[in-house]
């Protein structure tokens, strides 16, 4: 347990940070959409997390199940529907599923080729919410009003949407930390380091690939249900490449080897950008460099920053 | 002679022009150290591959306990019984020798399709891999990365691996290729042990070790069984004097 709490300090310290937050002087609503942010974009890259570092599967499509989360929560806004109890299930199982029916393809090769074939299944993703006029096109579609839970206005709340957000954030890091500490956590992870040897003792790692994949996509739609209910808008930009490349960046940042890197890289991603931009007009000039810089220097990432023992 | 434990009717393989395995048959009975020898580039590996189902042959059949399994991929293979160790030191080195020990005892213990439990403290899994490292000499050790292990406590541990799976056939691919003189005698010692157990197929280049452990000998050239005998029968031979053994090899 002593062992647990060591290993696990540093992500229930930043979890305890941002539960303090608003009451230490981060309570206003620009700092909590900014927080907001940070923590819908942790949760899809813990997700992320479970398939590059766990698995040993780098995609470059993941932006494309937070879009799919999001469009799920505008297309039912469309047809009136906005309770939680609805929104959700469906967004996270349209999300799981286009996870799960491009890896089954995606699954079929490695390497380099999963980085470009999960690069093109998300560019048809985003293509085909670009072409979706009845949702605005490529101009996006504002929600009419956020979604509801139990019928209440819940989620109206700044203060309340944040401790939704980190609730389910925490809940997301519990699930994954569970999943990759499982048995079939083990056959996973075995199968990222050495896929003849695990193959030799008898697994296949197919199933256990694609299943993390469909499992990193059911996270994904739900960072997309909340990043939809906290910017009331949805457009194809969510779904683009680069997006991908950013969530796969705040992966790298924060360190592929602990599922909590993800959270740690997408924390300072959200923050560095917002204080770049404010500070300079051509911020993106400084931004890349750091960004280069971080992942040359912090080789553990910024998960690795607390251990010495590597 | 009882049913062969593995079967080999006419298997060929080739790589564009090359025939690296040519109409090869192959008994191995159960329970019988079966050795394969041959030079450099003879075909052990290729063979070995083709047993095992990393590669599939172009002509023949491969039969394992009576059942055709020459289509069947390397893990259905695996799972049937068929266990294979690698000519390079294959662990998982960022597991612990438990770990990769308990992995391999997984293999054979219901489904992993298991997503709550945490797998390290499975009581049943780690006591088998424990048992496993104890029974090669590992016994201290279980509790270590294996990337900190020196080589032959890797040809150890993979060999405890192999054995987790409770496999019916051992296919080892030179188990004692770059271990040293202490090392070797504990493998050969160990591997004397599994005799009888298991059929085992052994690829070993270490003449003392196979005229030790071997019941039989087959001698591999150009992709062809020059011979299979025991120890007398092939060292008389004198196609293998010629092709393989060298004089001071049969002192």
């Amino acid at each position: 347990m002593t062992r647990a709490l060591r290993t696990q300090a540093l992500p229930l310290l930043v979890l305890a940070a941002l539960a303090a937050a608003p009451f230490v002087g981060f309570g206003d609503g620009f700092a909590l959409t900014l927080l907001a942010r940070g923590m819908i974009l942790g949760m899809a890259a813990i997700g992320l997390a479970l398939l590059v570092g766990g698995a040993g599967l780098a995609s470059l499509g993941h932006a494309a199940t937070v879009g799919i989360g999001a469009y799920a929560v505008a297309w039912l806004d469309l047809a009136g529907i906005d309770g939680a109890g609805i929104v959700v299930p469906v967004a996270i199982g349209a999300a799981a599923l286009f996870a799960g029916v491009t890896g089954a393809v995606s699954l079929r090769t490695s390497g380099v080729h999963f980085i470009m074939i999960t690069l093109a299944f998300g560019q048809m993703a985003f293509f085909t919410a670009s072409s979706l006029s009845f949702l605005g096109g490529d101009d996006g579609y504002t929600l009419y009003g956020r979604t509801t839970v139990f019928g209440a206005g819940l989620l109206q709340n700044r203060l309340a949407f944040h401790f939704v957000c980190l609730g389910l954030l925490a809940l997301v890091w519990l699930i994954c930390s569970m999943v990759l500490d499982s048995r079939f956590g083990r056959v996973l992870q075995a199968a990222r380091d050495n896929p003849l040897r695990v193959r030799a003792l008898g697994f296949s790692p197919y199933p256990y690939r694609l299943i993390a994949c469909t499992l990193a996509g059911g996270i994904g739609g739900l960072a997309g249900v909340l990043l939809a209910n906290a910017t009331e808008f949805v457009s194809p930009a969510t779904l683009a490449w680069t997006r991908s490349g950013e969530l796969l960046f705040m992966v790298i940042l924060g360190g592929a080897s602990r599922l909590y890197g993800g959270l740690l890289g997408a924390l300072a991603f959200v923050l560095l950008e917002e204080w770049l931009s404010g500070l300079l007009t051509y911020w993106r000039l400084l931004f890349g460099p750091l960004l280069i810089l971080a992942v040359l220097f912090l080789r553990g990432g910024l998960a690795g920053l607390g251990r010495r023992d590597g | 002679m009882a049913d062969p434990l593995l079967s080999l009717k006419g298997v060929s393989k080739r790589f564009g022009g090359l025939t690296v395995t040519d109409t090869l048959s192959l008994d191995l009975c159960q329970g019988e150290i079966h050795a394969l020898i041959g030079p450099n580039g003879a075909g052990k590996t290729t063979l070995i591959n083709l047993i095992s189902g990393t590669l599939s042959p172009d002509e023949g059949r491969v039969l394992f306990a009576g059942t055709d399994v020459t289509r069947w991929s390397l893990q259905r293979r695996a799972r049937a019984g068929l266990a294979r160790s690698f000519q390079i030191t294959s662990v998982l080195e960022r597991f612990t020798a438990r770990d990769n020990v308990a992995l391999a005892a997984q293999a054979r213990a219901g489904s992993s399709f298991r997503f709550v439990r945490p797998v390290a403290r499975e009581a049943a899994l780690n006591r088998a891999a424990e048992a496993e490292l104890a029974a090669v000499g590992l016994g201290s050790r279980a509790g270590t990365q294996a990337a900190s292990l020196s080589h032959g406590e890797k040809r150890q541990l993979e060999l405890a691996m192999v054995l987790a799976t409770a496999p019916r056939l051992l296919v080892l691919d030179e188990p004692l290729a770059g271990a040293g003189p202490e090392e070797t005698a504990r493998l050969v010692g160990l591997l004397r042990t599994l005799r009888g157990r298991f059929g085992i197929l052994l690829v070993e280049h270490d003449m003392d070790a196979v005229f030790a452990l071997a019941d039989r000998i087959s001698v591999l050239v150009n992709g062809r069984l020059v011979v299979t005998g025991d120890a007398a029968t092939v060292r008389a031979h004198p196609e293998v004097r010629s092709a393989y053994l060298g004089d001071d090899a049969l002192a």
